[in-house]
């Protein structure tokens, strides 16, 4: 149990160790080790972007929606309205040529009473201008009476 | 004392013949062979096992053997980040060689007593004794190295005058110079013999006990010595650890300017 010369040569022993490790085992070592933390740092912040990321994605997408939503409901009542409009304007329109088919009608009949009128007329002027002709004989000269016949049948 | 233990028998010969290193040489130059190899040994252990896992390295997943490695830098550079705040590429190597090497020297205690002993004298030693730490050799020769790094930092950072100027008038100013530099000369020498001196006796007696634990009869060992054994687990790290500690501690004292 004494001090001696093994001192020496475990010094030595010693010296290299340290010599060898702080030479090639510490540095690499290391290095990967911050390496490795920079990475995982890396990877992390990364994360955390694409999370934001997909965030902003959500909200921009809740917002379009939105606005499709507003848009079609904008459409929607657009529709609804040119669809009264449209059916507003057939009714008008019906309306229009009913009352046009109406007062063709009218006018028609209108002629045809007239006509019928004119027709009865003349044949009430001819009735009576045989019912004269037979109760007069041939004293009435067609041709001599024809302007009393003509006021005659005016006023019928 | 190696003939001592030649000569005597039972109890008192086993004990001594398990303390006793395998040497050659005469004097202050006698070589303790069995301590020279086993640190050598267990120093090459150290370096394969780190200079695999730095070959490997990569930034990427780690293997077994660098998720290893990384641990126990990892735990070396936390160490060296609390108490030393200086900046030195000299520190967290030499403290990670420390914690590994006197691990590896102090496991060597967990091995049972007789089976390295019996392979020697197989191999005609006479002698083994196979834990470098309970060599005071070794451990001195450590924290001899530790004090010398402390001097020379010392000496480095403050100047020559500024360390001068430490042993003389502190703590109690010029006028008490002597006094200031016998206090202060105690106390760095304090330093690498108790840093030897824990590490030794801790590891001595802890070898001591497993030697006493192996005269008992056979069926009484286990119960004895496996609570020892695990018990032992800790104080080896733990002694790896103070080591490794005191030596960041003392180095960024030396660092320190006043």
């Amino acid at each position: 149990m004494s001090i001696n010369a093994t001192l020496i040569g475990q010094m030595i022993t010693f010296t290299l160790l340290v010599w060898f490790t702080m030479k090639y085992i510490w540095p690499p070592l290391f290095e990967s080790l911050e390496l490795r933390q920079k990475k995982i740092a890396e990877g992390l912040a990364a994360a955390e972007k694409g999370q934001e990321q997909i965030q902003l994605a959500e909200k921009k997408a809740k917002s379009l929606l939105l606005l499709a939503k507003e848009e079609s409901a904008g459409i929607v009542t657009l529709a609804q309205k040119r669809a009264n409009e449209i059916v507003e304007e057939s009714k008008d329109s019906a309306k229009k040529e009913g009352e046009r088919l109406l007062l063709a009608a009218k006018a028609q009949i209108e002629q045809e009473i007239q006509q019928t009128k004119e027709s009865l007329r003349k044949e009430i002027s001819a009735l009576a201008l045989s019912a004269a002709e037979q109760i007069l004989g041939a004293e009435i000269d067609k041709t001599k009476h024809k302007e009393i016949l003509t006021k005659v049948s005016k006023q019928l | 004392m190696a003939s001592e233990a030649h000569a005597s028998d039972g109890s008192t010969g086993y004990i001594i013949h398990h303390l006793t290193p395998f040497s050659v040489g005469e004097g202050f130059w006698t070589l303790n062979l069995d301590t020279l190899f086993f640190s050598a040994f267990l120093g090459g252990v150290f370096i394969w096992f780190f200079k695999t896992a730095a070959e490997k390295a990569t930034t990427g997943v780690p293997g077994m053997v660098q998720n290893f490695a990384e641990m126990l830098i990892e735990f070396v550079d936390a160490q060296v980040k609390d108490s030393f705040h200086g900046k030195s590429n000299l520190i967290a190597p030499l403290a990670l060689t420390i914690f590994c090497w006197i691990f590896l020297w102090n496991c060597m205690d967990l091995f049972p007593v007789d089976i390295f002993s019996t392979v020697g004298s197989l191999m005609g030693l006479e002698y083994l004794r196979v834990v470098p730490s309970t060599d005071l050799n070794a451990t001195f020769a450590m924290s001899i190295s530790v004090f010398c790094l402390i001097i020379f930092y010392s000496i480095k950072i403050k100047g020559p005058w500024g360390f001068a100027k430490e042993l003389l008038f502190q703590p109690f100013g010029p006028w008490l110079m002597p006094f200031n530099l016998l206090l202060k000369l105690v106390e760095e020498i304090a330093k690498p013999i108790s840093l030897a001196l824990r590490l030794f006796g801790n590891l001595y007696a802890g070898e001591l006990i497993f030697i006493l634990i192996g005269l008992l009869p056979w069926s009484l060992q286990p119960l004895l010595s496996f609570p020892w054994a695990v018990f032992h687990i800790l104080i080896i790290t733990l002694q790896a650890f103070i080591f490794m500690v005191l030596t960041i501690v003392y180095l960024s004292m030396a660092h320190e300017d006043h």
